[in-house]
């Protein structure tokens, strides 16, 4: 290439650039100004806003737990933003969307927290600076490192999943498939914990003949399901941390034709779940509230704005095992209830 | 070497004119995506009344940090027409290393320099496996990012591991300034930026990686030794990727190994609108760090003016794509 050339070309290279980048520009100010007027029709001068920061955006309780809380929001004639982070663990994501809201001076910031530790110095400057924190869905350590936590109570959850599947063994000797969710989770760990507690298993016992992480997603616990399958076809029940994680365990045991020996327990309470119940598909599902979950949230940070009241210490918001095969000393509800009580 | 720039257009008058400053303007790779930033700043200001507060520029450099300092190593690399998808995995490692070691009662000193050095080591071994055995950076870095992040899940036990140590913490304090709250990472972010932008226009290195990235074949024959260039940015990118798990555990005093899974997109994001070709040879670190700054003002704007996260993804992401796109459609038809 002879300097004349390159040069030229440098130039050339250089005014295109400095054109794309303001019509990147524009359009910067385009969504902005799209933004503003949204903005302006609801930025009335007192009216309350309120954060709502989840997991993620993708996940179906996630998807319940923002429309419940924007239906909340609307009721009361506040404002909802919701936020989220990019995956389940994206601390820094939820610590941006915590910062982002304190600075726009929300009243308060519902959140469910991805670590429980990790985002703790973004939560107390928001209490610091007069933000009511409420945690959802998971509690952070300390508990009362917010101002209040309305959750399920997953060890709870678990248990009752694992008495229920013990209970339908009814004496025969169990060969258990763990399915958890993602490593490090503090509610994989509880729902665990509460299943093993609840079936009389502890970790390392022989009668678990597989474990399996499967992220919470459908294709992974399929994925894993087939291949603990390789190395023992004989289980007979399987614990999942959630519906979706059912799913594809159940896709796993159909393609194998194992369905009539195998029973499969969850944990969720989403319409698609109780009909997967209803089915046949699943045992049972133990039901969380994630729209009793948002609601109150709201309602607490709206009733904190206009008396200044804060809510304080673990409200469970409650776990109801769904099942049309009930057994005896276990209460439970039928995919009937469910079906009208259920999310998403 | 400037003189085809001048063109005859300019005729003999001696006195400067707004069409000279223009073309200057042009002239400067970080022009474009500086006045980008401007544009979003002012149009944030005028419909938000929270966005130029004080608090929030100092947040929004803070949530630069990061992802500024990965999208440095990864200018790096795009410039030397490579690309790195494991930066955050290679930068959790280095988090892990770090607090784990402290927290099993390790000098601080130790596990600081162990966490860089792991980092660095993974980008040695990238860069032997782009340099050395030709294999495309996108496959080795594709397979880094997996490979890396099943380590640090292994090392950590899929646990989390708090930080308390004040040396791993020290990024994250700093000084109040009119309202302002700087850390020193903000500090650190610029110093590096300046210092990279200084070694690759002023320094012979900087010339190889530029030569490489835009004809590898041209610059073997000018002498450069090509394969030690593209080994000798991955290493650095390496040790910057370290840099910023020490950042990291500035800003979020813990270390878990699912953090960062998107940060990889994210750096690539940010040179991308910092106006860098992905195709390598052209670009600058200036850029890159304008176009960081791009997204977090966006997403902070964003929120200021009450819009919700997916809208926020829309118009990041429409972004990058007009960016380049646009870019594309006027090299095709620009003139001659």
């Amino acid at each position: 290439m002879t300097h004349d050339r390159a040069g030229h070309e440098r130039t050339r290279r250089r005014r295109r650039r400095g054109v794309t980048l303001l019509v990147a520009g524009a359009l910067v100010s385009g969504a902005v100004a799209c933004g503003g007027a949204d903005g302006s029709g609801g930025q009335g001068a007192h009216q309350i806003t309120i954060g709502l920061v989840t997991k993620t955006e993708a996940n179906p309780f996630f998807v319940a737990l923002r429309h419940a809380a924007t239906a909340a929001a609307h009721r009361n004639d506040a404002r909802l933003i919701a936020l989220a982070g990019k995956f389940d663990g994206d601390n820094e994501g939820q610590v941006n969307a915590v910062e982002s809201l304190i600075a726009r001076g929300v009243n308060g910031i519902l959140i469910t927290p991805s670590n429980t530790t990790g985002i703790l110095g973004a939560i107390r400057e928001a209490r610091r600076q007069g933000i009511l924190v409420i945690a959802l869905d998971t509690a952070t350590q300390p508990e009362n490192a917010v101002d209040a936590t309305y959750a399920t109570d997953n060890f709870k959850a678990g248990r009752l999943q694992g008495a229920y599947l013990k209970a339908l063994l009814a004496g025969r000797a169990p060969k258990v498939f763990v399915l958890d969710g993602t490593p490090g989770s503090e509610v994989s760990q509880d729902r665990h914990d509460g299943f093993l507690d609840g079936f009389g298993l502890k970790d390392g016992s022989p009668a678990i003949i597989g474990q399996a992480n499967a992220n919470g997603d459908r294709n992974t616990a399929q994925a894993a399901t087939e291949n603990l399958l390789l190395r023992a076809s004989d289980v007979n029940t399987i614990y999942t941390i959630n519906e979706p994680v059912a799913g594809g365990a159940y896709e796993a045991i159909t393609d194998r034709g194992l369905t009539r020996q195998v029973t499969i327990g969850s944990i969720d309470g989403s319409c698609d779940g109780v009909r997967d119940v209803k089915a046949g598909t699943l045992a049972a599902t133990v039901m969380q509230f994630p729209v009793g979950m948002a609601t109150d949230g709201v309602d607490a940070v709206v009733a904190f704005a206009k008396s200044g009241v804060r809510p304080s210490g673990f409200t469970d918001t409650g776990t109801v095992l769904i099942t049309d095969r009930p057994v005896r000393g276990l209460p439970s509800q039928s995919t009937a209830w469910g079906l009208q009580h259920c999310w998403g | 070497m400037r003189s085809p720039v001048t063109t005859p257009a300019a005729g003999g008058d001696a006195r400067p004119r707004p069409r000279d400053m223009l073309r200057y303007a042009f002239r400067t790779p970080a022009i474009g995506p500086l006045a980008a930033l401007v544009v979003a700043v002012v149009a944030f200001a005028v419909t938000t009344e929270t966005f130029l507060t004080p608090q929030n520029l100092s947040l929004v450099l803070q949530q630069s940090i990061v992802v500024g300092t990965l999208a440095l190593g990864q200018s790096l690399i795009i410039l030397t027409a490579g690309i790195d998808l494991a930066n955050g995995a290679i930068a959790v490692l280095g988090t892990i290393v770090m607090a784990k070691l402290v927290l099993d009662g390790g000098n601080p000193v130790t596990a600081l320099v162990l966490g860089l050095v792991a980092a660095t080591l993974v980008g040695l071994v990238n860069g032997l496996l782009v340099s050395r055995l030709r294999l495309p950076p996108f496959i080795v870095t594709l397979g880094a990012l997996t490979v890396v992040y099943a380590v640090a899940r292994l090392y950590s036990q899929s646990r989390s591991y708090p930080v308390t140590s004040g040396l791993l913490l020290f990024w994250g304090n700093g000084l109040g300034v009119g309202g302002m709250f700087l850390t020193w990472g903000t500090f650190l972010l610029v110093g590096l930026y300046g210092f990279f932008w200084y070694v690759l226009t002023q320094t012979a290195w900087g010339r190889h990686i530029y030569a490489v990235g835009n004809a590898p074949e041209s610059a073997r024959l000018t002498g450069i030794d090509v394969r030690r260039t593209v080994l000798s940015v991955y290493v650095t990118a390496g040790l910057l990727y370290g840099v910023a798990a020490w950042q990291s555990l500035g800003r979020i005093p813990n270390a878990d190994p699912n953090s960062y899974q998107t940060a990889n997109l994210e750096s690539i994001t940010a040179v991308v609108l910092g106006g860098t070709s992905l195709f390598g040879g052209r670009g600058s670190v200036i850029g890159t760090l304008i176009g960081a700054l791009i997204v977090n003002v966006l997403r902070s704007g964003l929120t200021q003016a009450g819009i919700d996260s997916l809208y926020q993804d829309v118009a990041t992401g429409t972004l990058v794509v007009v960016a380049v796109g646009v870019d594309q459609i006027l090299r095709r038809s620009g003139p001659r």
